[in-house]
């Protein structure tokens, strides 16, 4: 049905790819997000500061140049590791810097940024009195953690965690600059060897577009779930 | 060896001019990378950066004023067309507008026959179109947001002085929503720069394409990209300073008054 000139199967494959990658970084993101939230929150000097640093130029720089830094420098920098391994200890082995990897490390190196700061104004708008309370009914950190602060924090950090989703998932576009076959390079060369673009950039723009509308959907039932209790605020 | 030093010194004619070629020929001395080439490609992208991000932020925001007054329009048959357009360039990558409008233009019934081909022909028009829809589709969501948040007592004070709706929008409306939309604009400033990246992938020779080049030449990507990057962080310290400075300017009635 979907052959599109015999592109159909591989622009489908392309789509998973650009999936994977999209949530895969999102999940690394999240990650790096609440790690650089605590720094930044955090009462020691050179963690408050290298988060900081961390942010700031992350977002001030464009995500293709990171992406190619990390790509073409990355391969470079395992060779000079797989070098000094064979070199000092005669260790022999040999990583292959792949572009999945690449652009899965960059895209949540990049968004972890910005999540930090999504996170950070979410935990401050907790309110402070919540935490004494449950240290005072004798819970542990890690359960304060767990059972206040996180489920109200999610609560403030949606609509900024959405939004980081949809500009995360728009910007997996630009791993095919890099080399990585997700849709996008698909479409892209088979507008060249047919001249027949519409026909697969369009479809590509329309998987975009329904991926944004699903998730939006998602983050609004998200939304109303950790709105519990707050009068539908 | 010497004769670039007589010379300069014969140009300008004073000692200062000299220091100064003379310290920069010493710090390009030892370097294989950045020679007085690269840097004319990397100043040559620079100058295609700013030239593509200035002109698509010019017409996006031309675009984007009458597209945001009617995209808060009452009228569903005026507001709707307008929001399926912010829909659909907001909701999908500019990687795939910018391929689109690339590849997609020779396709156009008779544009290679008409005057416009020349222009269209090379990749600078393309991105500029690309950009220039984008960021209008962006730039009017920021708008019609400030529009919106308009208050009440305002536009019920301009309608009892008895203003017609266009007065009302050209004199209350607009002059307080811009200032409103004003650091969600410079936002969108920073965000084109960035953007602008990908005009790269189309052959352009922008900040990103020298780096590209340089690289490439050299292989040296830690070297090519790591320079480019500082350059683009300058720019981007520079747009936020401007922004805060134009915020502190216009914004200044909403600050808690000192002393």
């Amino acid at each position: 049905m979907l052959d599109l000139q015999g592109y159909g199967p591989r622009l489908i494959e392309g789509a998973g790819v650009t999936l994977q990658l999209a949530v895969l970084s999102l999940i690394l993101a999240i990650v790096l997000g609440l790690l650089t939230a605590t720094a930044k929150m955090s009462r020691s000097w050179l963690l408050h500061r290298t988060a900081t640093v961390y942010t700031t130029v992350i977002r001030s720089v464009p995500d293709l140049v990171l992406m190619m830094l990390l790509f073409f420098g990355g391969q470079i920098g395992v060779n000079a590791i797989s070098d000094m391994l064979y070199d000092h200890y005669g260790i022999d082995i040999y990583f292959n810097f792949n572009a999945f990897a690449a652009g899965v490390l960059t895209i949540g190196f990049i968004f972890g940024a910005y999540m930090g700061e999504t996170f950070r104004g979410a935990f401050m708008a907790v309110d402070y009195g919540q935490i004494e309370a449950g240290k005072a009914y004798g819970m542990s950190n890690a359960l304060v953690f767990r059972r206040i602060r996180f489920p109200q924090m999610m609560r403030h950090a949606l609509p900024g965690l959405s939004n980081n989703w949809m500009v995360l998932l728009k910007t997996t576009a630009l791993v095919s600059v890099i080399g990585l076959t997700d849709m996008v390079r698909v479409a892209a060369e088979a507008s060249r060897a047919t001249h027949e673009p519409f026909v697969f950039l369009i479809p590509v723009a329309l998987v975009y577009l329904l991926i944004a509308s699903v998730s939006e959907w998602m983050f609004a039932r998200l939304q109303k779930r950790y709105d519990i209790g707050f009068g539908g605020q | 060896m010497h004769d670039y030093k007589n010379a300069m010194t014969l140009a300008s004619g004073g000692s200062e001019m000299l220091d100064i070629s003379a310290w920069f020929n010493d710090l390009l001395a030892g370097n294989l990378i950045f020679t007085p080439t690269t840097l004319g490609y990397y100043w040559q992208g620079l100058v295609t950066t700013t030239q593509l991000v200035f002109l698509s932020l010019v017409a996006g925001l031309v675009l984007a004023i009458p597209l945001a007054i009617m995209r808060s329009s009452k009228h569903k048959w005026i507001s709707l067309p307008i929001y399926f357009y912010t829909y659909v360039f907001r909701g999908t990558p500019l990687l795939i507008q910018l391929y689109i409008i690339y590849y997609g233009v020779v396709f156009i019934d008779g544009i290679q026959q008409s005057f416009l081909w020349p222009i269209l022909r090379e990749a600078f028009y393309p991105a500029l179109i690309a950009f220039t829809l984008n960021t209008a589709a962006y730039t009017t969501e920021i708008f019609r947001g400030a529009i919106k948040a308009t208050s009440k007592g305002e536009i019920e004070a301009a309608r009892a002085y008895g203003m017609s709706d266009s007065l009302m929008m050209r004199r209350i409306i607009l002059p307080s929503a811009f200032r409103r939309a004003l650091p969600a604009y410079g936002n969108e400033v920073i965000f084109m720069l960035h953007a602008s990246a990908i005009a790269s992938v189309v052959t352009l020779m922008d900040l990103t394409g020298a780096a590209r080049f340089v690289y490439a030449r050299f292989y040296a990507p830690f070297e090519a990209f790591l320079f480019v990057a500082a350059i683009y962080l300058c720019l981007t310290f520079a747009i936020l300073y401007f922004f805060r400075f134009l915020e502190k300017k216009l914004l200044a009635h909403l600050r808690p008054q000192t002393n």
